[in-house]
Parts: structure tokens; C-alpha cells; sequence
């Protein structure tokens, strides 16, 4: 399973990162969205890939880690999920003022550019 | 009393900075009264200071890196405190009058004062760093002041270069002050001055002399940083007369006396102090001959004489050493009259203009008598204080030892200052009150009123007694002052006017009778009044600052050129680089034996194919983009089954749930974008981006495979075992969240929050043309809505459900806020935003508002117990039925969480869905129509 989580990860980097690259703003959304995946699964991953033993204490099981798996990427992770959808929406709005205001979704603010190319 | 004595004038500053700009007259008396009462807090201490005491009151400021807040009165501090008060009374009775009625008064007198404070409390200092950081405070208040008349061009350009030249010199000062520091040990006054050997005997000692030398030659304008002063001139006089002749520039001075001991005594100091003082002495008195503007004369004399300091402390002989403290009082009384006499013809005839002046003394005769005594003492002749101090320097000049060629080069400066000195001197007067004139000047010119005389005539009294009776005036003072530097070692000196026909008097008598001859040769020989010379320094410094934004713009061109997408590819490629650099550098990615892998059941794999597959679906139609996005959803879905199996019960909750959100943000804001993006037109760069995201990719791969076959070491064990003890939670993860780095989730909270306002904040009172419009009250869904009724209050238990078990079992803040945002966006879908806003009436602002508030005041609570901030407590009362209850102080935290939660993501949802259509604009296949002009007057009308 560590392949397979290797893999997913840089699969989902790689398409984050072409995405990103594109020059119309909801492309780069989608990039973004594809890049907090592959990140929050990087940092959960440091916690190391543990199945059934969630950080949850019962009576009975010692408190430690050969029992649970490490808590503390998982901490970080809850808050980065819910970060990462405030940044969604706020760049979505930006996206949406900047078409709004300038006429066209470029990033750059302008067709032009492109065409000078 | 001594702290009373430095923070008064901080304190008046803010009372008048804060008054009713009305009370011009109590500001006025105000600002006189502080200086006035320090003095007699100063002069309070006065027989301490002159039995050899040295009052001192110390608290700690940042000890750890030993910066006190101490204050220490010796002579030399006393000298200049009495100096800076004296001069700063006389200064703002005579601003009280010179300042016009549409100048701000308060403006004015706040920033004097703040300078006064600055100034007082560098004197005062007792810790060199203190030292440096009101020596920074006063370069900013003279800046403040030089430009106080901020709608002229010479006022604000003048201020912008005595700020960047005295601040770049405080950097230097900052940095040859910590290097004594560090030879030192101590920023301690006391130790410092103590230790002077020490210092002149470091490997660093070079260093620590050019860096403070570069502090105080910027500062006291020496050559060839002198030119900010003229520039500065634009202030008007009242500060010239306190700063360019009294205080800010004497700054420097003082800080060479302050640290004579420490500093001096080298053949390095003696010859780079009294060159450039000797360079700046000559150049400063020639330049002054040229010079028009009255003002203009007294800078360039006033550099002269700073000059003349610096060359006495440089010679270091102890007699030098008074001399230039002696100069220090004597030319701060006279020029500072000199500034204000200046002012009043300003003031009187409108221009300060020496060739358009002339004959003011049948005008202005007590003015003129006033300031003609002032510019003979300026000039240096007998009965007047500054011809004392200039005997003292030509006799030091003579008896320099064991550097004959210097004696020679300094008894030939000495005697070439004292002639320019004098042509100067007599150019001021003549052109100015002599002659013929005045010419194309307006109105009629009449005596000043009496209290803008009274200043100038304090000052010349003092000039006429210290030149006549020294001994029963300045004398004390100066022996006094002299102790502060030189401690024990003060020599004999007498202040006599007539030492007897000796070499220093015939130098003098050599001086005045050049300076007339030179004055009326240049006159005759020379059209003075046609010869005008622009600043090289100035013209050197704009050059540079030209340089230097032109270096800035095209730094700024090549990394950012206004183009989003190429900042973008530098941002992944410096990242990659970041990254890459280590990874191969170290040559570690490899583990030495094939790690033992764990197996993946086979509906693992089937998550893993579903996700790789959506992710390369979303690659190949991402321009679809409503396809894109239900994809994507899909690809979430994944992560999220891929914590459920990997032990991360909560974390696959708030995906789930997040991902429920996003998608209805996407639908969303897909009404205000094309809903097909533009085909590329480039494959080079496709492909180019390819690459990049390719090898970005199976590096990170690489690394993420690389960690995960290694051991972990993590501090995690003693979290877990600490959290039901500690925490009282059974939840790992809610504990770690809530307790252990609640500051953290704080924070994180916080930035949700800000996203939440910033959405709203630019969509508010936005119009925007959607790309689809559906006429119309909603479609009504009855089934639907039938449903949502019924499903709204389940949610609604689930959420409160979840929240509570959360310390103890999946769930918590982040994930009830987030479950109870479902139910409520299906009633907003079903039942239309404005009746749901009208049912619920959740003002989700507010609502954020309040959960901050929670989390603040749990955080807030356990410090006034005197607990850090965020301690949890614990409490469990029994009740009836139900039985105890367990409550941790963490659980009103997570009620914060929960409330910002969801009152940002509504906010963010509703204010997304409740866009108003633009009336002006429409979008037609994904291109937004230019609004028609006809429509657009129609409007207007």
C-alpha cells in the first residue's frame, strides 16, 4: 500500500501542477483542489499508513502507539481540509471579480497576452 | 523625577496632538511650559551634578539582550540637557508667533516635542542601545519637521534626504554599537566608557570606529555627507533654528564627546576625525560666502563650525576636548539667534533673499543690532562668547605634537576658516542690513512683535556675557561638562579674555583683517550676487536614488512582469528546486535494503483506481468544467475512503462534508465564469508544462515512498497517553485540536473567519452578469421540499449529536458546523434564499462574530487565574437522571469552532448564491457583452 498511496499522490501533483499552469482561473481551481488532495494526504501520510486503529482511546487498550495510529498529522490535516475550502472559496470569488471586472478569465487579467505569444 | 523628566515631553506631545485644533493659544503655552519645567527638573539636579554625582534610575526593557531603559545624568548629559530645554523654550515662544494662522499649531508643537523627547532622551541615555534608539526617534522627528509644510516639493525632497542620509548613518551606528557590544560585553554606558582599551585594542576596532564615525559624520552633516543640511532648510526657521543649530545636528557631536573615552585616542581617530572635521571646517565656511538665502548662508556655516567640533575632538587633547565642548554651547547660542533673526526678516519682508535685501538696519533697527552682535560672535571677535572657544582651537591647533605636517596643515586650516568665517560673517551683515534696498519688496517693514524679539535677545545677552565675563558664567557649566567626558583628567584652562599678545591672537587679528580684505576683493573682483552653484552632493544623491529605482523596477520586471500564469511556473519551479536541491544533494532517497511493503485488500485497489482514474478524467476534459467539477468530487470521495481505511475516522467525516460544500461553491461561481474554457493554442507550452508537472510529481512520489518505508519517530506516545488524564477526552484528535494546540486551531478559526469576510466583503454590493438566468420564482419541488422538511431537524440533531461526542468520539466543531451547512443549503436550494434568510434569520456575520468571541474569552478566562492562555479545566457535575456530566473548558472553545464554521461556510454559500444580476452587463457564450452606451445614458437620466 505504500505504492499505491506514492503513486496516488504524485499522479494527483502532477495533473495539480499542469492545471495550474493553465492560463483561465477555474482551471487553475481545479489544479489547486487536485494539489490540497495530494498535500493533506502527504502530511497525513507522515503519520504512516496504519488501517484499524484509529486514535480513539477504549477502555481496556493502552494508550499507545502500538495500539493507535499517530494522531498528530491527522490534527493537522482536519484544520488544512477546512482551510483549503475557505482558500477555494475565496480564489472562486477572485476568479469570479476578476472575469466580472476585467471581461475575460484569463489570469492575467487580459486576452492579449496570450495572443502576443 | 528623572523619568517624569524624559516622559513629559512624549506626553505633552500626544495631549497636543489630541487637542481642539482651536486652542492655539494653550497649545502654544503648553508646549512652552514643558521645556520650561524640565529645565527646573534639570537644574534640580544640578549640585548633584556638579559635586561629580551622576543621578541614574534604571528599569529593565529587553534585558535579555541587554537593552535597559536607563537613564544616567553626568556632566556632559547635564551640559546638553540644559542646552536642548533652554534653547527648546526659547524656540517654541518664538514658533508660538512665527507660525501663520493656516499652519497647524498642534501638528507643529506635537512633533517639536516628540524631537524635544528624541533628543532628551538620547542625551540621557545610559545604555548605548538606548542611545541608538532615540537617535533613530530624532532622525524621524526632524524628518516629520523638515517637511512640516508637506505641499512644497523642496520641503518633502529635503526631509526624504535628511532622513535616508541620518537614517543610513543610524543603521551604521546600530551595527558599530552592537560591535562594542560584543567586545564590551555590556551595552552599559558605564562599562563602555571603562573599557576603553579593550576596545582600541580589538581586532574589530577599525570596524567599530568607521561604523560609529559614519553615525556621527552623517548625523552632524561633516563632509561629504553635509549637503542634506542646506536641503533641510525648507523647514521652516523656528525648527532650523532648534534643530540645525542646537540639537539634531549637535547629535552627532555629542555622541563623539559621549564616547570620546571609549573611541578616541588612536592615530586612526586623530587622523580620519580631524580630517574630515578640517575638510568640512573649510569647505563649509567657503560654500557659505556663496550662498543667497539667508538660511542657506547659516547651513553651510553651521556645517562649518560642526567642523570645527569635530577637528577639536579629533586633536583628543583634553584642552581640545573643552575647546570643542565650549564651541558646542557658544555656536548653539548664536546661530540659533541667528536662525530666529533670520526668521523675522523672513517674516517681515517675505523674502529671505540676500540679493533683493539691504539697509534693514533703518527698517528693523533693533533686529539688526540684535543680529549683528549675534554674526560677530559668529565671526569670532573679542567681547563676544565665540571668539573664545576659536582662540582655544587656534591655540590647540599650534601645540599639536608629534605629527608636524598635521600641525602645519591645521594652523593654515585654522587661520583660512577664521578668514572665510569672517567673509561670511560680513557678507550676512552687509547684504542684509547694509547697502541699499530693500528691492522688490512688499508692504511696509516694522519690529516683529515682542515676543518674537525676546528669544533672540535672551540668546545675545548670553553671547555678550559669556564672551565678557566667562569665568562667573560658563565656566562651572563647562568644567562640569568637561568631567562627563574626561572624568579626572580635566586640565587647567583659563577662560580670560586677554592671554597677552601671543600666536593665537595674531591668527585672529590675521583672520578678520583677511576676511574684509577677501569679502570687499570678491565684491569688487567678483559679481557675488550672479554666481550660482548647485549642490554636487545633491545632485550625486538623486542620481543614486535614481539608480536605485531603476535597479528596484527592473528587479521587480524580471521576476514579476504583471503576468499571473509566469509567476505561477517560477513559483512550482522554485519549489521543485527547494525541494530537489536536498533530496539529491543528500543522496539518502534510497533506503540500503528493499523495505518490507505492506499488501492492499483489492477494494483498496479499486479506490486507488477510481482515484487515479478520475484525477487523469479531470486531466483530459478539464475544460468541460461542469463535468470537471463532478469528477473532482469524485477524486475526494477517494481521499476520504482512503482515511476511512487508513484510521482517520474524523478526517473522513470533514472531506466528506467539504467536499459536499465545494461542489455547491463550484456550481456556484460556475454561473459567473465560461463554462468551457477556450482551447490552448500552444503545444510547446502544453507540453513544457507537462514535463514540469511530471517530474514535479514523481519526485514528490518518490519522497512520500521514501518516508513511508522508513521508521517514524514521533512525539506522539506521550499525546496519547496524556490525553484522557490531561485532555479528558477519548479523541485523540479533538483533544490535540481543542487542547493541546488550541492557540493553533485559534488561529486557524481566525483565517477561516477572515476568508468568510473576504468573500463577503467582495460580492456584497457587486452586480455580475451569470451566464444563465432562470426567470422566474423558484420551480417548486414538492417532494423535495417534503423531504428537506423532514430531513432539516434530523441533520440538525446529527450535527448537535456530533458536536457533543466529539472529545471522545469522531466528530467535534469542524465537522458539526460543516454537517449542520448541508441541510440548511438544501433549504436555501429548495425554499429560495430569501425566505430561508427570513425563517432562520442567521446573520452569519454576527454569527462569526460571536463563535471568535467564545473562543477568545475560553482562551482569555484560565489568564486571569494566571494560567497561559487556552489552559482547559474540567469539571463534572452529577446531576439528576442524568448523571455526571463531563465538561471541559475545551468544549466552549469547540463551540467557537463550531459556530465559525458554519457561520463562515453559509457565509460564503449564501453570499455566492445571492449575487444580484448585472443590469448594464450580459453574457452571451461564455463572453461578457460591453454594456450598450443608449442603455447606459438612459440610466444616467
Amino acid at each position: 500500500m505504500e505504492i499505491a498511496l506514492a503513486s496516488a499522490i504524485g499522479i494527483l501533483v502532477a495533473a495539480g501542477i499542469y492545471l495550474l499552469l493553465r492560463a483561465r482561473s477555474f482551471d487553475v481551481i481545479l489544479g489547486l483542489t487536485l494539489l490540497s488532495y495530494a498535500t493533506n494526504l502527504l502530511i497525513f501520510s507522515a503519520g504512516r499508513l496504519v488501517p484499524g486503529k484509529p486514535p480513539v482511546l477504549r477502555s481496556g487498550i493502552d494508550p499507545t502507539l502500538a495500539n493507535h495510529v499517530d494522531p498528530i498529522p491527522q490534527a493537522l490535516v482536519l484544520t488544512a481540509i477546512v482551510i483549503s475550502f475557505a482558500m477555494t472559496a475565496v480564489i472562486l470569488v477572485l476568479a469570479m471579480r476578476g472575469r466580472a471586472d476585467n471581461g475575460s478569465d484569463h489570469v492575467d487579467g487580459t486576452e492579449s497576452k496570450e495572443r502576443d505569444r | 523625577m528623572l523619568y517624569l523628566l524624559l516622559a513629559m515631553p512624549f506626553i505633552a506631545a500626544l495631549v497636543v496632538a489630541f487637542a481642539s485644533p482651536l486652542q492655539r493659544r494653550a497649545i502654544g503655552w503648553l508646549a512652552a511650559l514643558v521645556p520650561l519645567t524640565g529645565l527646573g527638573m534639570v537644574l534640580a539636579q544640578s549640585p548633584a551634578v556638579l559635586k561629580g554625582e551622576v543621578p541614574r534610575a534604571v528599569l529593565p526593557w529587553l534585558p535579555q539582550v541587554g537593552l535597559m531603559f536607563d537613564i544616567r545624568m553626568d556632566g556632559l548629559a547635564w551640559m546638553f540637557s540644559l542646552m536642548v530645554l533652554l534653547i527648546g523654550t526659547l524656540v517654541v515662544i518664538y514658533a508660538r508667533y512665527y507660525l501663520s494662522k493656516s499652519d497647524s499649531a498642534r501638528r507643529f508643537f506635537a512633533y517639536l516635542l516628540l524631537f524635544m523627547g528624541a533628543m532628551l532622551g538620547m542625551v540621557l541615555a545610559g545604555n548605548l542601545l538606548m542611545l541608538v534608539v532615540f537617535w533613530e526617534l530624532t532622525s524621524i522627528a526632524s524628518f516629520l519637521l523638515i517637511a512640516f509644510w508637506s505641499h512644497r516639493s523642496d520641503a518633502r525632497e529635503g526631509a526624504r534626504m535628511a532622513l535616508a542620509i541620518t537614517g543610513g548613518g543610524g543603521m551604521a551606528l546600530l551595527g558599530g554599537v552592537i560591535l562594542i557590544g560584543r567586545i564590551v560585553g555590556s551595552y552599559d554606558l558605564d562599562v563602555v566608557l571603562a573599557s576603553g582599551d579593550l576596545i582600541r585594542n580589538s581586532e574589530w576596532y577599525p570596524y567599530v570606529l568607521g561604523l560609529v564615525l559614519l553615525g556621527i559624520f552623517t548625523k552632524s552633516a561633516q563632509f561629504p555627507f553635509h549637503f542634506w543640511l542646506p536641503h533641510a532648510m525648507a523647514a521652516p526657521t523656528p525648527v532650523s533654528a532648534y534643530l540645525h543649530s542646537a540639537t539634531m545636528v549637535k547629535a552627532g557631536v555629542f555622541l563623539l564627546a559621549r564616547l570620546h573615552p571609549a573611541l578616541a585616542g588612536t592615530d586612526l581617530f586623530f587622523y580620519v576625525v580631524s580630517g574630515v572635521g578640517a575638510v568640512t571646517l573649510l569647505t563649509g565656511a567657503w560654500l557659505a560666502i556663496f550662498q543667497h538665502d539667508l538660511k542657506g548662508l547659516l547651513a553651510y556655516s553651521t556645517i562649518s563650525h560642526l567642523g570645527l567640533i569635530t577637528l577639536l575632538f579629533g586633536l583628543s587633547t583634553p584642552l581640545a576636548v573643552v575647546a570643542g565642548l565650549f564651541h558646542i554651547l557658544n555656536h548653539a547660542t548664536f546661530k540659533a539667534s541667528l536662525f530666529m533673526a533670520a526668521g523675522i526678516i523672513d517674516h517681515e519682508t517675505g523674502t529671505r533673499d540676500m540679493r533683493r535685501l539691504g539697509n534693514l538696519r533703518r527698517h528693523l533697527p533693533f533686529t539688526s543690532t540684535l543680529a549683528i552682535i549675534a554674526t560677530l560672535a559668529m565671526a569670532g571677535i573679542p567681547l563676544l562668547n565665540g571668539f573664545l572657544s576659536k582662540e582655544m582651537f587656534f591655540a590647540q591647533a599650534l601645540e599639536i605634537e608629534g605629527h608636524a605636517n598635521m600641525r602645519m596643515a591645521m594652523t593654515v586650516a585654522a587661520v583660512l576658516a577664521g578668514v572665510f568665517g569672517v567673509a561670511y560673517s560680513l557678507r550676512f551683515v552687509h547684504d542684509t542690513f547694509f547697502g541699499k534696498g530693500p528691492r522688490a519688496v512688499e508692504g511696509d517693514i516694522h519690529e516683529p512683535p515682542r515676543w518674537m524679539k525676546i528669544p533672540v535677545e535672551v540668546l545675545v545677552v548670553l553671547c555678550l556675557a559669556v564672551g565678557i565675563v566667562p569665568a562667573w558664567t560658563i565656566a562651572p557649566v563647562l568644567h562640569t561638562a568637561a568631567q562627563g567626558v574626561l572624568g579626572a583628567k580635566v586640565p587647567h584652562y583659563s577662560l580670560a579674555i586677554w592671554h597677552g599678545f601671543n600666536l593665537p591672537l595674531l591668527m585672529s587679528i590675521a583672520g578678520v583683517v583677511g576676511g574684509v580684505l577677501l569679502y570687499f576683493a570678491m565684491r569688487r573682483l567678483l559679481d557675488l550676487h550672479a554666481i550660482v552653484r548647485g549642490s554636487l552632493g545633491r545632485r550625486i544623491y538623486l542620481l543614486n536614488v535614481e539608480r536605485l529605482y531603476a535597479l528596484a523596477n527592473r528587479f521587480t520586471r524580471a521576476i514579476a512582469n504583471g503576468s499571473e500564469q509566469r509567476s505561477q511556473l517560477l513559483l512550482v519551479l522554485v519549489a521543485m528546486a527547494l525541494a530537489g536541491v536536498p533530496l539529491f544533494g543528500s543522496g539518502a532517497l534510497w533506503p540500503a535494503a528493499l523495505p518490507s511493503l505492506s499488501s492492499l485488500p483489492l477494494l483498496g485497489w479499486l479506490c486507488w483506481f477510481i482515484l487515479v482514474a478520475g484525477t487523469l478524467i479531470t486531466l483530459s476534459m478539464y475544460r468541460y468544467r461542469l463535468r470537471a467539477v463532478i469528477v473532482v468530487g469524485v477524486v475526494g470521495l477517494m481521499v476520504s475512503l482512503a482515511f476511512v481505511y487508513f484510521s482517520a475516522p474524523d478526517l473522513a467525516l470533514t472531506q466528506l462534508m467539504v467536499e459536499i460544500v465545494t461542489a455547491c461553491l463550484m456550481l456556484l461561481a460556475l454561473n459567473y465564469l465560461p463554462k468551457e474554457a477556450v482551447p490552448e493554442r500552444s503545444t510547446v507550452r502544453r507540453w513544457r508544462d507537462a514535463a514540469i508537472a511530471v517530474t514535479a510529481g514523481g519526485g514528490l512520489a518518490a519522497i512520500v515512498y521514501a518516508m513511508l518505508t522508513r521508521p517514524s519517530s514521533t512525539i506522539a506516545g506521550e499525546i496519547l497517553a496524556r490525553s484522557l488524564p490531561e485532555g479528558h477526552g477519548s479523541n485523540v484528535v479533538n483533544v490535540i485540536l481543542v487542547d493541546f494546540r488550541g492557540f493553533d486551531t485559534f488561529g486557524e478559526i481566525t483565517v477561516f473567519a477572515i476568508a468568510g469576510l473576504i468573500v463577503h466583503a467582495l460580492l456584497r454590493r457587486t452586480r455580475m452578469a451569470p451566464e444563465e438566468m432562470v426567470e422566474g420564482p423558484p420551480m417548486p419541488l414538492p417532494m423535495a421540499a417534503d423531504l428537506s422538511q423532514v430531513l432539516f431537524p434530523l441533520a440538525l440533531t446529527v450535527s448537535i449529536y456530533l458536536f457533543l461526542r466529539g472529545h471522545n468520539a469522531p466528530g467535534g466543531g469542524f465537522i458539526a458546523g460543516l454537517v449542520l451547512v448541508v441541510p440548511v443549503l438544501l433549504q436555501y436550494v429548495i425554499q429560495g434564499m430569501e425566505r430561508v434568510e427570513r425563517v432562520l434569520g442567521i446573520d452569519y456575520v454576527r454569527c462569526i462574530g460571536i463563535g471568535l468571541l467564545i473562543a477568545a474569552a475560553t482562551g482569555l478566562a484560565p489568564m486571569l487565574l494566571g494560567y497561559p492562555f487556552l489552559t482547559s479545566g474540567h469539571v463534572g457535575p452529577v446531576l439528576p437522571v442524568v448523571g455526571e456530566v463531563p465538561l471541559a473548558s475545551a468544549t466552549a472553545f469547540d463551540i467557537g469552532v463550531y459556530l465559525v464554521v458554519f457561520g463562515g461556510a453559509m457565509l460564503i454559500l449564501s453570499t455566492m448564491g445571492g449575487i444580484r444580476p448585472s443590469l448594464l452587463r450580459k453574457t452571451y457564450r461564455g463572453m461578457i457583452q460591453r454594456p450598450d452606451p443608449a442603455q447606459f445614458r438612459g440610466r444616467r437620466a
